[in-house]
């Protein structure tokens, strides 16, 4: 039973055993829950090309393997799914991994900016509200927490962009970057970071505001505690005392929240996608359910569940490297 | 004496308290004197204002809801109330060293012990690494860690409670501070570490000389450590003088109720109920909580709680199961009420096994048997009235709501509560009442045998004293059999017809309390009973209204 390995190794392994089973089930229900939804790929294939005869659909439906019970239909994607292979986009008429590819970059990228803007701005600013609790300080970082916190992405990114593109022009509407630009080297990395300005602020500002929130009365709760108060009488000043005792104990909340929230991000990335038509998961999710792109939309969403896992065990390997209370067996 | 100032001069020292409190000035018109060498114990129960003192001291109030409103506090001659807070910060933990009540929490979690005392050196001296890291070693040896290299490398959770505070200690002598304010720095561990801890603070304060400010509120500990004594009763200062003369020979009333709560050393006299018939049996009881985990999640190591338990219960009779932290004997109060369930053996409750009972017997069987708990604040469900907290069993058990709540009504009678009780919340009790209330809502279904898990240890001591004379009382009049689970072996002497004794899972030693307490056999007895703070000396007796 004793393995050559260090612990943190035969951790990750045990990680992956367990994760294996969460997806088999992902995968499974969303197979069938899709099939619940009423018409299919078919049916949405026949209705952009304005109608076919009887026959025709029938013959369709046979080629893609539509005409099968459900559980065979299951049965052969998992069997797939299980050598990597996600099948064949109908839609844009490439294998499904080559478009997730194309676009899981931007969505990364999108979503990655986003939290740790998110992240950092919520830590910093709900320590300063805590250290100056009840103050002009705190009331203003506060309520506009509130705001933020309130207000729905989608509109959010309208007034952006109403506000930046549309009256001040500073800003893209939307895309990720100028399509006759062709720009190459830096060029092209300013032109890509000013078409995401938006999206990442309207993304951010949202999860931003939970931070806050909880970063203030996690530090609030801290600095009552007694290893704050023996490190008073220490001596320690201010300065230290945040630093080296309340910070670091309250991260630990707040990272467990980071690690939840990442799939809720890429639920919100839809919707910012969309409206800022950039080329990432998101849109390729909801332009997938309009059009009926099983084998795409399943993609996704095996896609997603394997970043939320990652994402989770990554976030609790920080939540261990945080907490010396907590080892990883 | 006259050319050295004294180390520490409070004089008429007032502390306000916010307003809506139930007193205007926690502190009113303290003053205490300490010298070098000298250990000076500020005695007083909860809420007496005695932690807010060590506050003032170090300058460390909440304020400013909570600021001194008035008085000097000299230390080695100078005003500390008109410091600047970077004046004071020098002073901390330099000069002035405090000791905190909870070594569990007193640390912080995410720092290793060393990199804490490091800290201490770091704020106040110029040392280099390797002489701060020398320095603390050295320390941590003076305060008898075993292994001071590796404790050194601990994080706190790592370590002992005990170990903890001897780290606190070794933390706050880093510096050979010259006043050193204790805060009840033992009332957390178990008796054998506490006299550990109390012979260190004192050895150590022998060696550096230095004064020390001891708040406690157990009498015990003040005949152990202290030179001079002072009282506090509610903010005010009853009385003070030579710690021989405060605890054989009080003056103020308030000092001579306290001190007649102190429960004595001495077992109540032996009651023939050997013959009575056994009402409750434990039979080769075992609990180990096993190890867990395995390929798919974390490993914990398997714990042997209670090893192959037995003992017998008579009616009318209190049967005491003492221990330190650890010992098993909160296991066996929850196995024998099948709260938790246990590996083998059997419960005998009038000749039925209670562990072989189906889910249903078990309901029916609960009744018999019923459960005092340690914490007041947290075993009553704040939401629901008193009246409802007590009738609940009963209805539950099939009575009449109507009678059910009548009856209720009495049983506050019976444990001495007013029957407007009744329509009170929890919360809006002190913690002995509370503990009443727990108590009646025990008693309401009748029961034969009661289990009090240390139903008195988060009280004050005069509070203590009412209840445990309560459950006595109640144990005789209504012929209740109580199996008392407690660490204090003052209570357990004081209550206790028979004990037991465990250590780690097993019982060393069982007998009467007062042959026990008399002639211990076993060496963990023996130390036990030789670790008790202040056993040589008997609190005078002065029967008054207290106990």
């Amino acid at each position: 039973m004793k393995l050559p390995l260090p612990p943190i190794l035969i951790y990750a392994l045990r990680r992956v055993v367990q994760a294996v089973p969460v997806i088999i089930l992902i995968m499974i229900g969303t197979f069938l829950l899709l099939k619940l939804a009423p018409g299919d790929t078919v049916d949405a294939l026949v209705g952009d090309m304005g109608g076919a005869d009887a026959a025709f659909i029938a013959r369709l439906r046979a080629e893609y393997g539509l005409d099968q019970p459900i559980w065979v239909q299951l049965w052969r994607y998992m069997a797939k799914l299980a050598t990597f292979d996600f099948g064949w986009s109908f839609v844009y008429e490439q294998p499904v991994s080559t478009v997730l590819l194309d676009r899981l970059g931007t969505t990364l990228m999108l979503m990655a900016t986003s939290l740790s803007i998110a992240f950092t701005a919520g830590v910093v600013l709900g320590a300063i509200a805590a250290r100056r609790v009840y103050s002009a300080t705190d009331n203003i970082i506060s309520i506009l927490g509130l705001v933020f916190y309130a207000t729905p992405s989608f509109f959010l990114s309208l007034m952006m962009m109403y506000l930046f593109s549309v009256k001040l022009g500073w800003l893209p509407v939307g895309g990720i970057k100028t399509i006759a630009g062709f720009y190459t080297g830096w060029d092209h990395v300013i032109d890509v970071a000013k078409h995401l300005i938006m999206p990442t602020a309207a993304l951010s500002l949202i999860y931003l505001s939970f931070y806050l929130r909880l970063m203030r009365a996690s530090v609030l709760e801290v600095a009552d505690l007694d290893y704050v108060r023996t490190a008073r009488a220490k001596g320690a000043g201010e300065t230290r005392l945040m630093i080296h005792h309340i910070m670091r104990n309250a991260l630990l909340p707040v990272v467990t929240l980071l690690g939840l929230q990442f799939s809720t991000v890429l639920g919100g990335s839809v919707v910012v996608e969309t409206i800022f038509t950039l080329p990432g998961l998101g849109q390729l999710a909801y332009q997938s359910v309009v059009q009926r792109d099983m084998n795409t939309l399943m993609g996704i969403i095996f896609l997603c569940a394997l970043i939320v896992v990652v994402v989770n065990f990554l976030t609790d390997l920080l939540y261990a490297r945080l907490d010396s209370r907590i080892e990883l067996a | 004496m006259t050319d050295t100032p004294p180390i520490l001069q409070i004089r008429d020292l007032k502390i306000a308290l916010p307003k809506g409190a139930d007193r205007p000035f926690a502190l009113e018109g303290l003053d205490l004197t300490i010298e070098p060498g000298e250990i000076v114990c500020l005695v007083g129960e909860s809420g007496s204002g005695k932690s807010l003192c060590a506050g003032a001291i170090m300058r460390l109030l909440p304020e400013p809801h909570v600021h001194v409103a008035g008085g000097a506090i000299r230390f080695m001659g100078e005003e500390l109330l008109g410091k600047t807070e970077t004046e004071m910060r020098a002073i901390r933990g330099e000069d002035i060293a405090m000791i905190f009540q909870e070594p569990m929490t007193a640390l912080n979690p995410q720092k290793t012990v060393g990199w804490q005392l490091d800290e201490v050196l770091r704020l106040h001296t110029r040392m280099t690494r390797a002489e701060r890291k020398a320095r603390a070693i050295e320390m941590l040896e003076r305060v008898h860690i075993p292994d001071p290299a590796s404790a050194y490398n601990a994080y706190p959770h790592q370590i002992s409670g005990g170990q903890r505070q001897r780290v606190v200690i070794a933390m706050a002598l880093l510096l050979s501070p010259k006043l050193i304010i204790a805060d009840e720095p033992t009332t957390a561990l178990d008796v054998t570490t506490q006299l550990q801890i109390l012979k260190l603070i004192r050895e150590l304060q022998e060696q550096e000389g230095a004064g020390v400010l001891f708040i406690t509120h157990d009498f015990g500990v003040v005949a152990e450590i202290a030179d001079k004594v002072a009282v506090l009763c509610k903010g005010e200062m009853v009385e003070q003088g030579p710690a021989a003369e405060v605890l054989n020979n009080p003056q103020h009333a308030y000092t001579r109720a306290l001190i007649g709560a102190v429960p004595a050393l001495t077992p109540p006299p032996v009651k023939p109920v050997t013959q009575a018939p056994v009402v409750l049996k434990g039979i080769g009881l075992k609990k180990t909580f096993a190890a867990r985990g395995g390929l798919l999640s974390g490993k914990r190591k398997a714990v042997v709680a209670v090893k192959d338990l037995t003992f017998q219960l008579h009616r009318g009779e209190t049967l005491g199961v003492v221990g330190e932290s650890g010992s098993g004997k909160t296991t066996v109060s929850r196995i024998v009420t099948r709260l938790l369930e246990c590996d083998a053996g059997k419960v005998e409750l009038d000749g039925k096994d209670l562990l072989a009972c189906s889910p249903r017997e078990l309901r029916a069987m609960r009744k018999y048997i019923q459960m005092v708990f340690q914490d007041p604040m947290a075993s009553l469900n704040p939401r629901k009235r008193v009246v409802d907290l007590i009738a609940q069993g009963p209805i539950v058990h099939g009575a009449d709501p109507d009678k059910a709540r009548a009856d209720a009504r009495k049983l506050l009678e019976l444990v001495e509560l007013s029957p407007a009780a009744a329509t009170r919340f929890p919360h809006e009790f002190s913690g002995g009442q509370r503990q009443r209330i727990g108590i009646a809502r025990a008693l309401a279904l009748e029961p034969k045998v009661i289990v009090a898990d240390e139903p008195v240890s988060a009280l004050d001591v005069s509070v203590q004293a009412q209840v445990l004379k309560l459950l006595a009382d109640l144990r005789d009049r209504l012929n209740l059999s109580l199996l008392f689970v407690t660490h204090d072996l003052r209570v357990a002497a004081q209550l206790c017809d028979r004990i037991i004794v465990m250590q780690k899972g097993e019982i060393v030693e069982s007998g009467l309390t007062a042959e026990v307490f008399a002639n211990p056999q076993h060496a963990y007895t023996q130390n036990l009973l030789s670790s008790i703070p202040g056993r040589d000396w008997t609190p005078p007796s002065f029967r008054t209204d207290a106990a």
